[in-house]
């Protein structure tokens, strides 16, 4: 098993795989209604031009969130190669 | 008694409910559905649009249609996402459970359209699911195998494609069925939480009286959130659930259960094994996809994204000024052939001054912005169909979020730059209900195009024209919007921090694909927008028109009097000069106190004002007349009246001032009282003094 990061600490255009996730908190119960599960994968599109907020594609749709809301997710970015 | 419920036969006309996703085409679907047969209003006591409309079966018979709020969950996280539950669970007064919902989903996305159609089917309640975007799919490699859908959920799945019509004809037809099936609903709520799921459920049937099927839903769903949103016209929960569910919290935050987590979990597990069977991903082509993608590599990108959103602004800006003058010209000229008509055709008397000069006067000037507004709702419709409002949104989120506010409030604080009324109006797609009131509460200092006149006339009187290089000129009036910009972020900025202080809200969105708009859904909706502006605002502003022109026409001089000794000694007149001690320190005098009070009608009407209490004929595109009285107006004591100081003054108060009654009426019925619309006019106005008295007396300390 590789090392786990931040949500927001991914790279653009990497992938990973939802790993950590908080049990509560508003927002994360929303971004959890819309398909952000363990086990979920994503992807990390890109950041706004400030480099916040970010946008990600998760289950084939294009999602933003802030990165303190980012920063509470824990992935597992996929292998490179 | 003995018959399934999906075979009993509603004996009047069916009610039915459509709901789906933000953003998955439901509006389209319903104005194919509905046709013009449309009624929009409001929830009472919510700001929530209230859309139902008939549609008719195929053997003509009507069926009442009601076009539910998008949301992605039924557990309720803004208002209008608890009017979408409220509504589906029975428990609105005001309007009628409906009998069978249509669930419209993107194909594009099943995953999680599909989890809002997963806690539809606890309802218990026939349903039929619309495919919709087919094409979006299909582009995208997906192959969705309808049939299978159909036989593993048991209900009509219909494939549609809502912007071309597709499937319109067959979903009118099922609709039309006597009988329709409930749902085949297979998933598992996780072993750890059934126990407080019957707990629940039983005590929301015994305590709150919900029907079994209904009991459960909400009991699921209270599992979800335990706090959701409700809003005037929700049922509270009764004391012994609510302790119910406090004591099942206690012992999961204990033992460390997640509860709503495996909720979640659950519902998606059970759809993961749906579409694991109906959906076939194959190769893409991509092209579509990867030229979209470059679009919003563009759009948001860090020196580009910037020159887009700056280009569209602009171009907003200036289809706004250019397009709507020949409108406005045509209003201002039928407005005063009316007034001439109704002069030819009544006698002389205050009856008809009341008409002509207060009632058509007044609702003249403010149907004169119509073309503006209509402009501007069109143009915020096409944003928002093409997904553009979404990145901008992204864009400007860093920026709105230093003062506490999401990129949501962007387009409406930008649009009241034209106009704070479609500015306010459009604040309701921001879920928060403390941020939408902060934004509407600073979107009057946007300097709006009403200001304009007035700028212009106290430029003019300030500067002598070819004297000074035209750009001080232009930088005066930079200096004007930039001052209300500034105001509008700083009052936004203190408001989050004391008043409505709250965290700044998650900026949670989905960034739609981009989509061709339909030219008629925006029309359609620009006008239903336009009418509820003039519904709503119209009794108000013509009330207090009438008002403002009793001020000025009482008490009555007598007929020798000329119109500058009327206004003189008329109660408007008689407030200029009761005013005065207040805005004596402004460096103002009871002459520019009645154009201040005039200006409430409509900030432009301070020009007319000022013309007629100095006697100036009224002359729209020569205002130098006007000009010259200005320069020579004088206190008492011989000093000019007019001095720069008090034109730059004069300007900020206009700048920061609360002075129109179409605003005070709009945000009367977006907020839903009196309350936030007072307030407004009161800090507004109170800052506006405030800040002018330090101009003028340090101005003139400083010997200007």
């Amino acid at each position: 098993m590789s090392d786990t990061v931040p949500l927001s600490k991914l790279s653009v255009g990497s992938s990973a795989v939802l790993r950590e996730y908080p049990k509560s908190g508003t927002a994360f119960l929303r971004l959890r209604e819309m398909g952000m599960l363990p086990g979920t994968r994503l992807t990390l599109v890109r950041t706004a031009p400030m480099g916040d907020p970010i946008e990600i594609k998760v289950r084939g749709y294009n999602l933003t969130l802030r990165k303190s809301e980012a920063d509470h997710v824990i992935v597992e970015p996929e292998s490179a190669a | 008694m003995n018959l399934p419920v999906h075979l009993k036969t509603p004996t009047r006309a069916p009610v039915y409910a459509l709901v789906g996703n933000p953003n998955c085409g439901k509006s389209t679907l319903f104005n194919g559905l509905t046709g013009l047969k449309q009624k929009v209003g409001n929830y009472p006591g919510v700001t929530v649009e209230r859309k139902i409309g008939t549609a008719y079966s195929q053997h003509g018979q009507p069926m009442t249609l009601i076009d539910l709020p998008g949301t992605y969950s039924l557990a309720a996280r803004s208002p209008d996402e608890a009017v979408t539950r409220d509504v589906l669970l029975g428990s609105r007064d005001d309007t009628q459970m409906p009998d069978r919902i249509v669930c419209i989903i993107d194909a594009s996305n099943l995953e999680r359209n599909l989890y809002l159609v997963n806690q539809i089917f606890d309802l218990g309640r026939p349903v039929i699911l619309v495919v919709n975007m087919m094409d979006l799919a299909t582009a995208a490699g997906l192959q969705i195998r309808i049939d299978r859908l159909e036989k593993d959920l048991g209900i009509p799945v219909i494939a549609a494609q809502a912007s071309k019509g597709v499937g319109l004809i067959e979903l009118k037809l099922t609709m039309s069925r006597v009988d329709l099936p409930l749902p085949k609903h297979r998933w598992d709520v996780p072993a750890a939480i059934s126990a407080s799921v019957a707990e629940l459920q039983a005590s929301l049937q015994n305590n709150d009286g919900k029907p079994p099927l209904i009991a459960r839903a909400e009991a699921l769903l209270l599992l979800t959130d335990q706090n959701p949103v409700r809003v005037a016209g929700s049922q509270p929960l009764s004391d012994r659930t609510s302790v119910i569910l406090d004591q099942w919290e206690k012992r999961w935050n204990a033992d460390g259960t997640d509860w709503s987590g495996s909720l979640v979990a659950a519902r998606y597990d059970a759809i993961g094994i749906l579409t694991a069977n109906t959906v076939l991903q194959q190769e893409t082509h991509g092209m579509r996809q990867s030229r979209l993608d470059r679009i919003d590599g563009i759009v948001t990108h860090e020196v580009w994204g910037w020159t887009v959103l700056g280009a569209i602004m602009s171009a907003l800006f200036l289809s706004i000024f250019t397009l709507a003058e020949l409108p406005m010209g045509l209003i201002e000229s039928s407005v005063s052939a009316l007034a001439d008509w109704v002069k030819s055709q009544m006698a002389a008397g205050e009856l008809r001054d009341l008409i002509t000069d207060g009632a058509i006067a007044g609702v003249g000037g403010v149907v004169i912005f119509l073309p503006q507004i209509l402009i501007l709702f069109f143009f915020i419709g096409l944003l928002e169909s093409t997904g553009y409002m979404a990145r901008a949104a992204f864009i400007m989120d860093r920026l709105m979020n230093r003062v506490g506010l999401n990129g949501k409030s962007f387009i409406p604080l930008l649009s009241s730059y034209a106009c704070a009324i479609p500015g306010i109006m459009a604040t309701r797609t921001i879920e928060d209900p403390k941020d939408r009131l902060v934004t509407i509460l600073v979107a009057p200092f946007m300097s709006c195009s009403a200001r304009l006149p007035v700028y212009l006339l106290m430029i003019a009187a300030l500067v002598p024209s070819g004297e000074v290089p035209i750009f001080t000129k232009v930088g005066l009036m930079l200096l004007m919007y930039g001052l209300g910009t500034c105001g509008a972020f700083g009052f936004a900025w203190l408001f989050k921090r004391t008043l409505l202080r709250g965290e700044p809200p998650p900026m949670i969105m989905e960034l739609p694909p981009y989509r061709m708009p339909r030219i008629k859904d925006v029309f359609m909706q620009m006008i239903e927008r336009g009418s509820l502006f003039l519904k709503r605002a119209g009794t108000i502003v013509l009330a207090i028109s009438i008002v403002l022109w009793a001020l000025t026409a009482y008490p009555n001089a007598g007929e020798s009097a000329t119109p500058a000794e009327q206004v003189a000694q008329s109660f408007a007149g008689q407030a200029g000069h009761a005013i005065e001690p207040i805005i004596k320190p402004l460096g103002f005098n009871w002459e520019i106190g009645i154009g201040l009070i005039s200006s409430f009608a409509a900030r432009e009407v301070f020009v007319s004002a000022t013309s007629v209490v100095f006697n100036v004929e009224e002359d729209e595109e020569n205002t130098a007349p006007l000009l010259q009285a200005l320069r020579s107006a004088t206190w008492p004591d011989g000093r000019p009246l007019f001095t720069p100081l008090v034109c730059l003054t004069l300007m900020v108060f206009y700048v920061f001032a609360m002075q129109c009654i179409s605003t005070v009426a709009v945000v009367r019925r977006e907020t839903n009282s009196w309350r936030w619309p007072l307030f407004q006019i009161g800090y507004q106005t109170g800052f506006a003094w405030l800040l002018c008295l330090v101009i003028y007396q340090s101005g003139t300390a400083l010997g200007f």
